[in-house]
């Protein structure tokens, strides 16, 4: 604390490096989880595991999600243009905000919270306990075993996932839409699909992607690189979580600047 | 059960040896921030043997078999296994070289997510040298030879004692019949009759497979069974190698004091750390 008084700058310069040196070996621990997926031997057993854990058990939660955030998006959007008298673009704002941003953005977010935190806490435990010593003592390298299989069951099943979700998210607005604010259920459906375009779903499965591809990386490095025990993992786990989310929303700007800025 | 005693079983009998040792260490440093916890280590394993190395709790000692595993990378120094060296080999050699080792951990290092079995079996099926149905029939041997029935192989380690998670950690350790085995404190936290049984299982190992057998202990009587060499460890240096048949009455008085586990000698415990 006292330098940090003293020497501000010598500070300032320390967390850069500390910072640049964490960036670099995320990087790196990335592309080498990532030559492991296409390098043989495979490990079905644990894509498997890895894919309905986040898949199959994410979906409730995902779901919930999907389907609130649709209804609440239907009413407010109502309320709003009332005020100048759109509500019939109700339909088209609600499936555009949900399979372009809010379906990604927020699946992906629930995802970070269940899956990073998970995958964190599960392989920073072995490495406290030896356990990824001992995988390498038994022919199986970790980082093919533990991480290349998570990374790829995550880049294929948030897809799914929001897939899931957008279809829920417009079901729910469909259903306040309908039921509450009095449209015809076959006009809503109508305008929902008449201003929709394949480039808004694709671009939200990309984000989806890229966000699973965030969550895996960032659980499985922290939990690879924790160290110190219990608390070691509790910290572990919780800078997945903080660290995917932040980096989920950070590049969810790039990549809709990538997809829509043109 | 065979009285591991009976000098006609005693590995110790056997001939030493000769040739390139099967682990040669030579200056080798480790340190932990400002902590130098391996000062030099100069060491030669033969092969075939069964070398136990002694020590005080911190010394060193696990991270020296962690150092020739590959699991630690010393700061400097030379580890040769069978005469090459090992901190420079290429992926492949290294992985060659992983599949004819066995390493039993100090807290045992169990997957917890998968079935006794297939712990015990971790390997064989790894290196795809039996299948999943056969698995289960080897595991069952194995565990036998540990002193467990088959049927702990059907549950999760979690629901072993710490004694049994020894065994089976014992029983992975040596199911793939590896050339050179490791093991850290195999009898800590199990009864003295089962600690001799895995002493003789050990014994086993070494005499039946020809395998070189590394071993921690902190237990004396085990250390004599189990040894045909002992060293020492202390302040970072090995200081002291003989025949294990010696401890107790080596001549050396660091050696003697820490085996006879006398208060008064040269060695003295740092208590505050
Ligand atoms: N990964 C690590 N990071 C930091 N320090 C370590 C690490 N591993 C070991 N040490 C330190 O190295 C020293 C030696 O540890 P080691 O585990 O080899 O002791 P040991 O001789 O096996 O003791 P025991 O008989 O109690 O098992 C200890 O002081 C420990 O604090
Ligand atoms: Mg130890």
């Amino acid at each position: 604390m006292d330098t940090f008084l003293l020497d501000p700058l010598a500070a300032l310069g320390r967390a850069t490096f500390a910072l640049c040196r964490t960036v670099g070996n995320v990087t790196l621990f990335a592309l080498a989880g990532l030559s492991h997926v296409v390098r043989p031997p495979y490990y079905g057993r644990m894509f498997w595991r890895a894919f309905i854990e986040i898949a199959w058990f994410s979906l409730p939660v995902v779901a919930l999600t999907a389907l609130f955030t649709g209804m609440v998006l239907a009413l407010q959007s109502y309320t709003g243009f009332a005020r100048f008298n759109a509500q019939s673009a109700i339909a088209s704002v609600v499936v555009i905000s949900l399979t372009r941003e809010l379906g990604p953005v927020l699946a992906s977010l629930m995802v970070a919270g269940r899956i990073g935190a998970s995958f964190a806490a599960e392989i920073g435990t072995m490495r406290v306990t030896d356990q990824i010593d001992a995988l390498t003592t038994l022919s199986t390298d970790p980082m093919k075993y533990l991480v290349a299989p998570r990374l790829l069951a995550a880049i294929i099943a948030l897809p799914l996932l929001v897939l899931v979700a957008d279809i829920l998210g417009v079901m729910g607005g469909w259903l306040i839409g309908t039921y509450k604010l009095g449209f015809v259920s076959a006009a809503y459906l109508k305008s929902t699909f008449d201003y929709l375009q394949a480039e808004d779903v694709i671009s939200g499965l990309v984000k989806a992607s890229v966000f699973g591809f965030v969550i895996a990386l960032m659980g499985t490095w922290c939990g690879y690189n924790s160290k110190g025990g219990a608390q070691g993992v509790g910290g572990a786990t919780t800078t997945a979580v903080v660290a995917s989310s932040i980096l989920i929303l950070a590049l969810d700007y790039v990549l809709t600047e990538a997809f829509f800025a043109r | 059960m065979r009285d591991m005693a009976d000098p006609a079983t005693r590995p110790a009998d056997r001939p030493a040896a000769s040739g390139v040792p099967k682990i040669r260490m030579r200056g080798v440093r480790k340190a932990f921030g400002a902590k130098q916890v391996l000062d030099g280590v100069d060491l030669d394993i033969a092969a075939g043997r069964s070398m136990v190395i002694l020590g005080g709790s911190g010394s060193g000692k696990s991270v020296t078999i962690k150092c020739i595993l590959g699991l630690i990378q010393p700061d400097a120094g030379l580890i040769e296994v069978d005469g090459k060296d090992v901190l420079h080999m290429s992926r492949a050699e290294r992985e060659a070289l992983g599949d004819r080792i066995g390493m039993l951990f100090q807290n045992g290092a169990l997957f917890d997510s998968l079935p006794v079995w297939e712990n015990v079996c971790f390997k064989l099926l790894a290196q795809n040298r039996i299948t999943r149905a056969q698995a289960r029939d080897k595991a069952a041997e194995v565990l036998a030879q540990v002193g467990l029935d088959g049927s702990v192989g059907d549950l999760s380690p979690a629901e072993l004692s710490g004694g049994m998670q020894k065994r089976v950690a014992l029983a992975r350790a040596i199911a793939a019949r590896p050339d050179i085995i490791f093991f850290d404190e195999p009898t800590t936290g199990l009864d003295p009759i089962m600690g001799a049984v895995i002493d003789g299982l050990i014994v086993d190992c070494v005499k039946r497979l020809g395998a070189t057998a590394v071993s921690i202990t902190h237990d004396m009587a085990s250390a004599r069974r189990i040894g045909d060499d002992a060293a020492m460890l202390y302040r970072g240096k090995i200081v002291w190698t003989g025949p294990a048949g010696t401890l107790g009455h080596s001549g050396n008085a660091m050696v003697d004091q820490f085996a006879n586990g006398e208060r008064e000698g040269p060695i003295h415990m740092e208590l505050r750390r």
